[in-house]
């Protein structure tokens, strides 16, 4: 990772790491609480600042609110009845649950992948062309055009480029998830969600997506929901430990895996009795 | 912050057994490297070539428990990919060895100048600073060593500072050295082996203090090396501060 070269110039003048300029907020929660069915509370006043053009990664034991966090920030929890949110919850400075804002176009901007990855019953090349497509972009240049660029980015091109037109459901486990990545950025979105996007792939595809995550930081806010602590270790700049609905440490990742401040960050990334 | 306890309270028990048998081997290796030490000094001041040859042997075993104690770091690291704590342990372990094992060394090259002053006869000096810096530095090390086990960071900054008044003591001496070359040219063999002797012991509270830092960084995560003792004193306190 670039932030951990040694500046030799920055050595000389006394300081240990090079200089490093403190990226703007992109996503800011604020006292956000989420409820299920009115009285079951999944997040209790959580408080974060997510980095633009950063990775950053929510841990912590199943049931702890990161993947109900992670909802949130596209608004995934408003096709589930009777849940309601509280607090605040600002994308570039704007508030996401403001009665005005369009939850399509937000969509747009925060781009989601899941665990499983799920292609459309639809060739390579429409499957990520289909979110111009919706839009109504249907012209042939234009099309062609973002999806050699989306699954370039992807990492994706070389390996189907001779088979666009072929079925997207003959891809292996990894290369469907790269093409649902692929299908993620085709909009240009702010904002990557990754709800657990390796859970299902053999290391070597896992390696692939994570190499991915790594190229794509440069242009996109990343944030990742992993069950896997080397995983989050490895990929991410910011780590959150979650637990019990509510957010234990906010830290750089190499803080929180070396020297971590709350014991119950400890006992979970070292694998004790909480 | 790291607790005593703590190593047993992994959800994998073979993870607490690794890693309680690592620490074990440290503590093992200190021990002999200890016992080297006071051996060594012992054979200077009672010039006991036997006893120094003997030392200069056993430092062998000393390097082979530092190989071993390294491999099992590696293998804790490749197999277990442990984190903050149980990560600061591994490496402490991996870095104290070294420190151990150049003592050993220290040890066996303080025996060498027992055989020397056997053969050529006492030294004027009596072998004052070396009994006074040798049982001073010997605390030293044991004190290290026991900050290690018990994660005892009072004791651990208790060595650091210590370290100066070693270094204090360490020009005295030469200093009381030289004189008795200079009074008497004749002395100057023997008074030469011994300040060899006594650079050793000097390096030896310098190891000492190494160690004890890596207590602190392995206790507090703080990464106490190459600053004065006093800056350790502040950092380890405002480190208690943020708990």
């Amino acid at each position: 990772m670039e932030n951990h070269a040694i500046d030799i110039q920055a050595l000389r003048r006394g300081s240990l790491k090079a200089e490093q300029d403190t990226p703007p907020t992109c996503l800011a929660v604020n006292g956000l609480n989420l409820f299920y069915n009115n009285d079951a509370q999944a997040l209790y006043d959580i408080k974060l600042e997510i980095p633009r053009q950063r990775v950053t990664a929510f841990i912590g034991p199943s049931g702890c609110g990161k993947s109900s966090l992670l909802r949130c920030i596209n608004r995934m929890n408003d096709l589930v009845d009777g849940c309601r949110v509280q607090g605040e919850l600002l994308l570039d400075g704007e508030d996401i649950y403001h009665p005005r804002v369009d939850v399509a176009s937000l969509r747009r901007r925060v781009g989601m992948v899941f665990q499983k990855p799920n292609p459309f019953p639809k060739s390579i090349y429409e499957n990520v062309a289909y979110g111009l497509r919706i839009q109504g972009i249907n012209k042939k240049r234009v099309l062609d055009e973002v999806v050699e660029k989306s699954l370039r980015a992807a990492a994706l091109w070389d390996e189907v480029k001779d088979r666009l037109h072929e079925s997207a459901l003959g891809m292996s486990g990894g290369q469907q998830q790269r093409l649902v990545i692929a299908r993620t950025i085709a909009v240009e979105p702010e904002v990557l969600l990754l709800d657990e996007p390796a859970s299902a792939l053999d290391p070597i595809s896992t390696l692939k997506i994570e190499e991915l995550i790594y190229e794509l930081k440069s242009r996109y806010t990343i944030v990742i929901v992993t069950h896997n602590m080397q995983q989050a270790a490895r990929v991410s700049d910011m780590t959150a430990f979650m637990y019990m609905g509510k957010l234990v440490e906010f830290d750089t990742t190499d803080n929180l895996f070396t020297n971590p401040a709350r014991k119950q960050t400890e006992d979970y990334i070292t694998g004790r009795y909480g | 912050m790291l607790q005593q306890d703590s190593y047993k309270q992994h959800i994998s028990a073979q993870f607490n057994a690794e890693l309680e048998a690592v620490k074990n081997h440290l503590l093992e290796m200190g021990g002999m490297v200890e016992q080297q030490i006071s051996r060594a000094i012992e054979s200077l001041l009672n010039r006991d070539s036997g006893l120094a040859e003997e030392i200069i042997a056993n430092d062998e075993l000393v390097n082979k428990l530092e190989i071993s104690i390294d491999e099992e770091c590696s293998r804790i690291l490749a197999r277990r990919q442990p984190a903050a704590s149980d990560l600061r342990l591994v490496f402490t372990i991996s870095k104290v060895t070294t420190d151990l094992e150049r003592i050993g060394d220290e040890a066996s090259k303080i025996a060498r100048q027992a055989v020397r002053l056997s053969e050529e006869g006492g030294s004027p000096s009596n072998f004052v600073e070396i009994r006074h810096i040798g049982s001073y530095v010997n605390t030293m090390l044991r004190k290290s060593l026991d900050a290690f086990a018990r994660l005892d960071v009072d004791m651990a900054v208790d060595t650091i500072v210590s370290d100066r008044s070693v270094d204090t003591e360490y020009a005295t001496a030469m200093r009381s050295l030289i004189t008795f070359m200079m009074e008497d040219p004749r002395t100057i063999g023997p008074v030469i082996n011994e300040m060899w002797a006594l650079r050793s012991l000097e390096r030896v509270g310098d190891h000492a203090s190494n160690i004890s830092e890596h207590v602190v960084y392995l206790v507090r995560g703080l990464d106490v090396r190459h600053i004065e003792p006093d800056e350790v004193v502040a950092q380890v306190e405002e480190s208690r501060r943020r708990d």
